[in-house]
């Protein structure tokens, strides 16, 4: 075969169909602002726990609403619940909440109770 | 031995009460630690339990903090539970007197006017029938001030009273009848046989005249002894079973017992002891400013002892520690929150918390920890420096990269051992550095490095700080122009009590105000890190609310000591919100062109215009 320099990428799409959104539908329950959080990172900027870690609100915010639980699992509980995310949020999201209800989804998958 | 059927309800009521309350507390000191254990056998015979029964006669009969906040409600209280104590002690005393040597079964003295309606004169008989007649009606006063609370609770002060449950309204209902039912019978028995004294004979006299009395005294009695009969059984599962089990509190508080970081049988104590007397209910800022109405000490106590605990209204508390402060009986409430809190999220440290860098060691005189929160509210962190600077302090800024926490936000959400590691790495550092002091801007920070961390060196928030830096003249304040308020932080009210330093520091730069609501009975900003589930808008309105409450008397600035409080408050002020560090930089460099200028009154945020 002729290499032009290309090749066929794994697919990267995100299977909406095949993920389960428990995790985003436990957190809207209990905290409805979860909805107003528009992804801006302002929160990740602010964030005590990402100088030394990976830890992203915004990024756990969109893989729960992608469905995608492990990567959730992974670093959810790594934040120290400073609130500086919350002082910064421009939307008035309650972050601390989200995350401490995140928490207890993944509690829950954890011992299979949702 | 004089017996009767009528009796039994209230003798086998009794047993039940004694044998439940007997395995109870046995269940309770033998699931004490075992230090515990030994603090109350060897406390038992020391001259601490002197101090304990006074407290007890104090606090559990004459309710003596109750009544120093509020007379009537105090009153209520002092006549049902010292009116009771004193009717069952002096009717004792009377049987005893008059049949020093027969048998006198538990019911005699209780039943007293049934077996010897109208006795033979024995030693003092008149003045025991006066004063039973008193103390009965003392108590009678009680019940009828009792009843019209639950009508009228306002006139007692009280905005709100507790909601009631099944088991407390067969109790309550039983406790309203007792006396009323003892009334009637002794009454009926004077009519019938004579005896009694300015009360009974006379209520006896006028219902004779109207009822078949003879026929009714019998039935009388039954009532009576059954209302004590159901009351007994019903006590230990409503909320009464507080009357024996503070009895049990003050004296394993006097025996040197205390809240730990995990569930004992103290908390059990503790939360049996709650009389759900809904004193807690107003002084909450969520109850009065927030409009929430389901979180209240006396409901989550209930909750817990019940083991119906929501984690959604355990998460939504303050723990601004104003409930704690006005509790009568004392309960340590924000241990116990925070027990539950713990019992509700604990599980095992993330892994990564043992291998996160922490900061590179600087060996200096003074630490200075800004705080997460400070990060924030970068104006009190350059004052600070400014400070350190001018004061020529060999100091190391120990979170200047950030990423360094203090651990309490994570206790607060319920991850005690998490917070602990990272507790031990923090320590490990500021032993490492060699300082002397530990400066905090924090309150937060400062509560959890003066509680948990054990350290050997002096832990200062910077109020505290300053004042000595002033004090030794190693910084020259300035007066300043204008008239301030200063807001005292929940963290270091209360709990810590941190009050006279500050007002010293600022009354060297400007006037300074009093205001109602200092000191113990601080307002929380309501941007509490506590407090997970409130939403912004309650938040914000518990700010308004208490912004509103400091400042009725028109200061020129609000004073705050507190990073958080100074972000919340900005959020709603119309005058200058300034930490006590700025004010300090601000009165050294008074003669640079830098002024405190008024902030512009704020718009609501967007997220509330959205919803």
């Amino acid at each position: 075969m002729i290499d032009f320099g290309y090749k066929i990428q794994t697919d990267r799409q995100i299977d909406y169909d095949a993920n389960s959104r428990r995790i985003l539908e436990f957190v809207r329950e209990g905290e409805p602002s979860v909805d107003w959080c528009m992804s801006c990172g302002t929160c990740a900027s602010a964030c005590t726990a990402a100088v030394t870690t990976d830890y992203s609100l915004r990024r756990l915010i969109i893989l729960a609403r992608r469905g995608m639980e492990k990567d959730i699992l992974d670093s959810v509980f790594r934040c120290r619940f400073c609130g500086k995310c919350f002082n910064a949020c421009p939307r008035g999201v309650n972050t601390r909440n989200i995350v401490y209800l995140m928490q207890l989804a993944a509690i829950k998958i954890t011992n299979h109770e949702i | 031995m004089k017996f009767d059927l009528f009796v039994l309800p209230f003798t086998l009521g009794l047993i039940f009460l004694l044998g439940y309350l007997t395995v109870k507390y046995a269940v309770w000191y033998f699931k004490l630690e075992k230090t515990d254990r030994s603090k109350v056998r060897k406390g038992f015979f020391s001259v601490r339990i002197f101090s304990a029964i006074k407290e007890i006669f104090l606090e559990s009969l004459l309710h003596r903090r109750i009544f120093l906040k509020n007379r009537l409600l105090g009153f209520m209280h002092m006549s049902l539970a010292f009116g009771w104590f004193m009717l069952i002690a002096v009717g004792n005393l009377e049987s005893r007197i008059y049949q020093p040597a027969e048998i006198n079964p538990l019911y005699v003295p209780i039943f007293f006017k049934f077996f010897h309606a109208n006795p033979d004169a024995f030693p003092l008989h008149s003045v025991f029938s006066f004063v039973m007649d008193l103390l009965l009606l003392f108590v009678l006063a009680g019940v009828i001030l009792a009843l019209a609370k639950r009508l009228y609770s306002k006139a007692y002060g009280m905005k709100r009273t507790t909601r009631l449950m099944t088991g407390d309204r067969f109790a309550l209902a039983s406790l309203w009848l007792i006396f009323p039912l003892r009334l009637l019978a002794e009454s009926f028995t004077s009519a019938v046989y004579g005896g009694g004294d300015f009360l009974t004979a006379s209520v006896g006299s006028l219902l004779g005249n109207i009822l078949p009395v003879s026929s009714l005294y019998y039935p009388a009695w039954w009532a009576y002894s059954l209302s004590l009969g159901v009351f007994f059984t019903a006590l230990p599962f409503s909320r009464y079973m507080h009357i024996p089990t503070e009895v049990v509190l003050i004296f394993s508080r006097h025996l040197g017992l205390a809240e730990a970081s995990k569930r004992t049988s103290f908390t059990d104590i503790e939360i049996n002891s709650c009389s759900r007397c809904g004193i807690c209910l107003d002084t909450c800022q969520l109850s009065f400013a927030g409009g929430v109405h389901n979180i209240q000490s006396a409901y989550q106590l209930k909750a817990i002892r019940y083991k119906q605990i929501e984690p959604k209204e355990s998460f939504n508390c303050m723990m601004c520690g104003r409930c704690e402060n006005v509790c009568p009986v004392g309960i340590d409430i924000s241990s116990i929150r925070m027990i539950t809190r713990n019992e509700l999220n604990g599980r095992a440290p993330d892994p990564t918390f043992q291998q996160q860098p922490v900061a590179q060691v600087h060996h200096a005189e003074a630490i200075y920890f800004a705080g997460c929160m400070t990060h924030q509210t970068p104006a009190i962190k350059k004052a600070m420096q400014s400070i350190f600077t001018a004061a020529g302090i060999n100091y190391w800024f120990m979170d200047e990269m950030g990423g360094l926490c203090c651990g309490r936000p994570m206790m607060l959400a319920g991850h005690r051992e998490q917070a602990e590691i990272m507790i031990e790495k923090n320590r490990r550092i500021i032993f490492e550095s060699g300082a002397k002091t530990l400066i905090t801007s924090c309150p937060i920070c400062y509560k959890v490095f003066a509680k948990e961390y054990n350290l050997n060196i002096r832990i200062m928030h910077h109020t505290q700080y300053l004042l000595e830096l002033a004090n030794a003249r190693l910084i020259r304040l300035e007066p300043l122009a204008g008239n301030a308020v200063y807001h005292d932080p929940c963290e270091l009210s209360r709990d810590i009590r941190i009050y006279e330093e500050p007002r010293k520091l600022i009354s060297k730069m400007v006037k300074l105000i009093p205001g109602d609501y200092e000191k113990d009975n601080t307002l929380c900003c309501g941007n509490s890190l506590a407090n997970f589930s409130a939403a912004n808008e309650i938040r914000l309105s518990v700010a308004r609310d208490a912004f509103e409450k400091l400042t009725a008397q028109g200061a020129q600035y609000l004073v705050t000591s507190c990073p958080m409080c100074k972000k919340a408050f900005e959020k709603v002020a119309d005058v200058p919100v300034k930490d006590i560090a700025e004010l300090v930089s601000r009165s050294m460099h008074k003669d640079q062109p830098h002024t405190i200028t008024a902030n512009r009154k704020k718009e609501p945020s967007a997220a509330l215009v959205i919803h």
